[in-house]
């Protein structure tokens, strides 16, 4: 396949960045999107020029690290990650835009890669239960109902790659923050702190500078694990809740 | 690596101050409106009754609650809810969108395609804004001023409606209008009940969904009937 591509590149966080023109020639259409911009990188460095940095780690649709927004959909236009996402989903001589995410909270630290750490410091205001740790208690200890497990493991496959922010109109966080609150919400092991949980980490979304929700769906379209509109529902209940408990 | 020197966690955290709890207040201000526009529709409709049946309507709200409550004394406490509803409306809706400019950030995607939301959902702050125009206009045009632009009389409401639709463009403002309601509620029937945690599921969000459409249909095209009836004759003097 031969392409256009039209990538962002910005030197630095504070520089001034721009799109740039490249052509690609002899792309397989077995190959991933990241396979496909490390051909082009190699063809930079050939020329002498800078390759282009972009975020990346698995490869293989589980850590969330490979953000990038392709002809203006978070991932390109399939349901999936862009390691995952293959060139057969684009046209022999198609002009490809590659973007950042973009987002106040994501600063952009150089090129296509941004900095999600925001999305760490919410989790460690609540993302997780306390526990005395010591001998493993038997998987069976604490029941915990099918139907319950079920929906915690379902929104448990948030890999925090950010997508769902970088397709919000308002830059908010909520599905990803909804993820998080229904997922540890749903089990018994969730219930000591569901409270403060959620008053934390929805305090610490704010305060990064992510914005609030208008329930319009973008995020859920460009979610690659298919988190669904309801976890927002399940957040709002919660810091609900927790209002009438006084936090 | 590039830190952001900003990064700190929140100390003191008070759900009170969250973008959800203003969401939260629009949702019940907006659940206000929604049950206000529904009586206040249905008011509209005796229009189709006649002169004297519109008129007595009017009256009878006035005279409503008494003599527990003085005379117009309900109106007045729905007049002072509805105002207090729409300021904290506003004033939620103002923030969040300003809130929403800065989150996205100085940078606007070249290419950004929409997938998913739906066309109400886009005119909620602009639909807003239209309604709010109306809202000043529509209380000049039938309660506070009281202006009949045909320059007939003003003192009988039902006159006062009719000579006022008689006139192509303020038929047509209203019509506008009740377009961005119908929008306005499209959304935010369902977008009050995400908000107040109603949607735990793809049935219950199907049915707030639905719901959604159901009442901006039938509001948005309850009210306009009445201009669409004297434009047709229905409704005359
Ligand atoms: C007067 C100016 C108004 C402005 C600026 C305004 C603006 C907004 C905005 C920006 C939203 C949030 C949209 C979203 O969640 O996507 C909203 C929600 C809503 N509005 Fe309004 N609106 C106004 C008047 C009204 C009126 C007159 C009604 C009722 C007839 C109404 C009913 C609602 C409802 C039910 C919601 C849903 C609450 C929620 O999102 O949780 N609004 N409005
Ligand atoms: S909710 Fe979906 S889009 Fe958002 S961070 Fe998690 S996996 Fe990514
Ligand atoms: S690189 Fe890990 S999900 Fe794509």
């Amino acid at each position: 396949m031969k392409l256009t591509l039209k990538i962002w590149r910005q030197a630095g966080p504070q520089a001034e960045g721009g799109i740039r023109t490249y052509d690609v020639d002899e792309i397989s259409e077995d190959m991933s999107f990241l396979e496909m911009l490390d051909v082009l990188n190699e063809q930079l460095i050939n020329d002498d020029e800078e390759p282009i940095v972009f975020d990346h780690d698995c490869r293989e649709g589980i850590c969330g690290s490979c953000d990038l927004m392709i002809n203006g959909e978070a991932h390109g236009p399939e349901v999936t990650t862009t390691c995952q996402l293959h060139m057969r989903s684009f046209r022999d001589g198609e002009t490809i835009t590659v973007e950042p995410w973009r987002a106040a909270a994501f600063p952009i630290i150089k090129d296509l890669m941004v900095d999600r750490s925001a999305f760490d410091r919410i989790i460690a205001r609540g993302g997780f239960v306390s526990v005395n740790t010591g001998a493993a208690p038997d998987a069976h200890a604490t029941p915990v109902p099918k139907e319950n497990a079920d929906r915690a493991f379902d929104v448990a496959t948030c890999i925090g790659c950010g997508a769902c922010v970088a397709a919000c109109p308002n830059g908010s966080a909520s599905l990803f923050l909804g993820a998080k609150i229904t997922h540890l919400g749903e089990l018994p092991q969730g219930q000591a702190e569901r409270d403060t949980r959620v008053a934390s980490m929805v305090a610490q979304h704010d305060h990064e500078g992510f914005g609030g929700c208008t329930n319009i769906g973008e995020c859920t379209s460009a979610c690659p694990k298919g988190i669904p509109l309801d976890v927002i529902s399940q957040l709002n209940k919660d810091l609900r809740t927790a209002i009438r408990h006084g936090h | 690596m590039v830190g952001v020197a900003t990064a700190t966690l929140v100390k003191n955290s008070r759900s009170t101050r969250s973008t959800i709890a203003l969401k939260l207040l629009m949702a019940v201000t907006g659940l206000v409106f929604i049950g206000y526009v529904l009586a206040h529709m249905y008011g509209n409709l005796k229009a189709f009754a006649g002169h004297d049946s519109f008129n007595e309507y009017a009256e009878h709200l006035r005279t409503l609650g008494e003599p527990l409550l003085p005379y117009s004394g309900l109106l007045w406490v729905i007049r002072v809810v509805l105002l207090v509803s729409l300021a904290l409306h506003v004033y939620a809706a103002v923030t969040l969108w300003r809130r929403a400019q800065t989150a996205r950030g100085g940078t606007k995607y070249v290419v950004k395609k929409n997938k998913h939301s739906s066309f109400s959902s886009h005119l909620m702050r602009w639909g807003g804004v239209t309604l709010l125009l109306f809202i000043v206009w529509h209380l000049l045009n039938f309660t506070v001023g009281k202006v009949n632009v045909t320059g007939g009389a003003t003192n009988d409401p039902f006159n006062l409606m009719v000579d006022s639709f008689s006139v192509w463009w303020l038929t047509l403002i209203y019509l506008v209008a009740m377009f961005m309601l119908g929008t306005h509620l499209h959304h935010g029937v369902w977008s009050a009940g995400q908000t107040l945690g109603f949607t735990n599921s793809a049935r219950q969000r199907l049915v707030w969904k639905r719901a959604g459409l159901v009442v901006a249909v039938v509001v948005a095209g309850g009210f306009s009937l009445v201009p669409l009836g004297v434009l047709t004759g229905v409704i005359s003097k």
